[in-house]
């Protein structure tokens, strides 16, 4: 089995925020992220694709290919945007890095031509990331 | 669904690499200008991750601010500025390589970090240290059914 990797970069705002609790609570569970003006990130996004080698063309995927599904799928999406406000899949969930990983596996995995997605991993900061594996 | 969660934090300390099982020459051979009795440092890197399920409607796997407490409190302030053979209990009989202090925190921060997230069957997944930018060591213990990378 062989991993290959694609990195990817978008940029946008976000805050954290629960409807059900009361704003004391929303500022003592989300700190500073709680502010409702929003903050920002750049996220840099790794998608990692395993599969074997094709023996006619030495690759697991054509590394184009996955450059324009996390262009179409992710980057149009989320890039410069407002995620609670302008992502539909965060209107009723946290932008958290966790769920941001968790919707950008469910946006790439469907559309993967040949070879599995195997992770996928979030960077908020160069200091914080998420990884997930789709189960 | 498991989420793995890493957050990366720095300290900077000094050790010797000696073994008082080895003789001088022994030490001076296997250790290299590690050996220098007079010690030496390093920026340390760590990254903690932790794998655990999505707290919904938080959004979160763990509360990021008793993350960063809890490593302050069991590993940076411990280590931080301190010479690792001579200021810490926990290389009095082991050599602080950065393979040991790999385990020692793994040791030092599952407790802990398991407790404080035991609701959600929070795990720490893995403890990777950067002696240098250019080597790095990770230490996960063996569980069943753990991820390839």
């Amino acid at each position: 089995m062989i991993y290959v990797t694609r990195r990817a970069e978008f940029s946008a705002s976000h805050y954290y925020h629960n409807p059900q609790f009361s704003p004391d609570e929303n500022r003592r569970i989300f700190g500073k992220c709680n502010n409702p003006l929003g903050h920002g990130h750049n996220y840099t996004v790794e998608a990692t694709v395993a599969g074997e080698i094709d023996g006619a063309t030495g690759m697991v995927m054509d590394l184009k290919e996955l450059k324009v599904l996390l262009e179409q799928e992710v980057i149009q999406v989320m890039d410069h945007k407002f995620l609670n406000k302008e992502v539909p899949a965060f209107a009723e969930k946290n932008p958290t890095t966790e769920n941001i990983a968790v919707e950008i596996w469910n946006l790439l995995a469907p559309k993967l031509a040949r070879g599995t997605l195997h992770r996928i991993r979030v960077y908020e900061t160069p200091d914080l990331f998420v990884d997930y594996y789709g189960k | 669904m498991t989420v793995y969660l890493t957050r990366r934090y720095r300290f900077c300390a000094g050790h010797r690499l000696h073994s008082d099982a080895l003789s001088a020459e022994e030490n001076r051979r296997v250790y290299g200008k590690c050996n220098n009795p007079h010690a030496h440092g390093h920026n340390y890197v760590l990254e903690v991750t932790v794998a655990g399920a999505v707290d919904q409607p938080s959004g979160m796997v763990f509360d990021l601010v008793a993350l960063d407490r809890i490593v302050a409190e069991r590993v940076i302030e411990r280590f931080d500025h301190k010479n690792l053979n001579l200021d810490t209990e926990n290389f009095r009989t082991q050599v602080p390589t950065t393979e040991n202090l790999c385990i020692e925190i793994y040791k030092l921060l599952q407790p802990p970090l398991e407790i404080a997230g035991a609701e959600r069957g929070l795990q720490l997944d893995r403890v990777r240290l950067e002696e240098t930018s250019l080597n790095s060591f990770e230490y996960v213990p063996d569980r069943a059914g753990h991820r390839v990378i």
